[in-house]
């Protein structure tokens, strides 16, 4: 049973097509990088995955099912906007989180917290942009998830940042699960991948090994991209 | 080692150049187990399954052998370890040499430079 599956998923909005007939697997245990540039559909995407929108046509199967309460646990997502309540404690978004998720390790989530020297009494809203990016993905990455799906972790995040994202997403990444990073940002991740999926104007235009399309071009990811989608 | 990436390559391709380096300089001992793929991956940081790939790589070439419970070891082969330090040698000597001709200086001279700058 495919771990994700994509079957001619199309969505509208105001009958503007945004998504046109996706048609994704997914498999288990690699690194994926769903690469596009803005308003590619990376999100819309994303968002049908999580059950978040509703598709106009085609479907979303997870572990061969429609998205369901089960496929909550499966997934954990990161989304792109903030969602924390910023007048809580650490301490409290983690009761949050194990309260909601019954796959969240506390142990984990604290020993990842103590490793970039926060204290759990510290309030959301005393935290820099970066510290909360950190904690979002130390959320994220502390529930035992089949699939993780960042979409634009990096997003306005300093060099020192970026590296202890990746490295927090390597270290993490167990052996049966995959992780999904969208982002525009490719030449900052593309080291980790293992596929790519390029989109672009709402529809998916390649998937490849990363490897074997460097290899094959003799070029990096990010170079490739941008032959592709010149402007 | 610090692990520096050209993003133009297959990454599991450089890091077999660099792990294959390790070994027939010795960073990486005769015989010694290596760590594990995933400890590796982190060291180098890349993914799990790209070091998995460079690991098998160096299997074929019998630099690597698994022992079926305790995993990754270096190999004992004096012979082989031998051989590829040679051929790491005569590519850095063919690289050297390339890039003398690039500046219109022969075999000859470019020995020359190299026993003037290698004696001190």
């Amino acid at each position: 049973m495919e771990l994700l599956e994509c079957k001619q998923l199309s969505k509208e909005f105001d009958q503007k097509q945004i998504l046109k007939n996706i048609n994704l697997k997914i498999p288990r245990g690699k690194i994926i990088g769903l690469l596009g540039k803005n308003g590619a559909g990376k999100t819309t995407l994303i968002k049908l995955i999580n059950d978040l929108l509703v598709p106009t046509s085609g479907e979303v199967l997870i572990h061969g099912e429609k998205p369901n309460v089960n496929s909550k646990k499966i997934i954990s997502y990161l989304p792109e906007r903030t969602y924390l309540d910023k007048s809580m404690t650490i301490s409290q978004v983690f009761d949050y989180f194990e309260d909601f998720y019954d796959n969240f390790d506390r142990k984990k989530a604290e020993q990842l917290l103590n490793d970039l020297k926060l204290q759990l009494t510290t309030r959301i809203s005393k935290m820099s942009k970066g510290m909360q990016e950190k904690l979002q993905l130390i959320l994220v990455m502390s529930r035992e998830a089949e699939l993780y799906i960042l979409d634009e972790p990096l997003g306005g995040v300093d060099p020192a940042t970026r590296d202890y994202i990746l490295d927090t997403i390597l270290s993490n990444f167990k052996e049966g699960s995959s992780v999904i990073i969208s982002t525009h940002l490719i030449s900052d991740i593309e080291r980790i991948l293992d596929e790519v999926i390029f989109m672009n104007e709402g529809q998916i235009v390649l998937t490849s090994s990363a490897d074997e399309l460097r290899n094959k071009e003799k070029a990096s990811i990010d170079e490739i991209f941008r032959r592709c989608f010149k402007c | 080692m610090n692990y520096v990436f050209d993003n133009e390559r297959p990454i599991y391709v450089q890091l077999v150049e660099m792990l294959r380096i390790e070994i027939a300089s010795g960073t990486l001992k005769k015989g010694e187990r290596i760590p594990s793929v995933r400890e590796l991956a982190l060291m180098a940081r890349v993914n799990p399954n790209t070091m998995q790939k460079a690991l098998a790589e160096l299997e074929d070439e019998k630099l690597v052998y698994t022992e079926r419970t305790n995993g990754k070891f270096v190999t004992n082969d004096e012979k082989l370890l031998k051989q590829v330090k040679q051929e790491l040698a005569k590519q850095q000597v063919s690289h050297y040499l390339e890039g003398m001709k690039q500046l219109g200086i022969n075999q000859e001279e470019a020995i020359q430079y190299l026993q003037e700058l290698g004696g001190k």
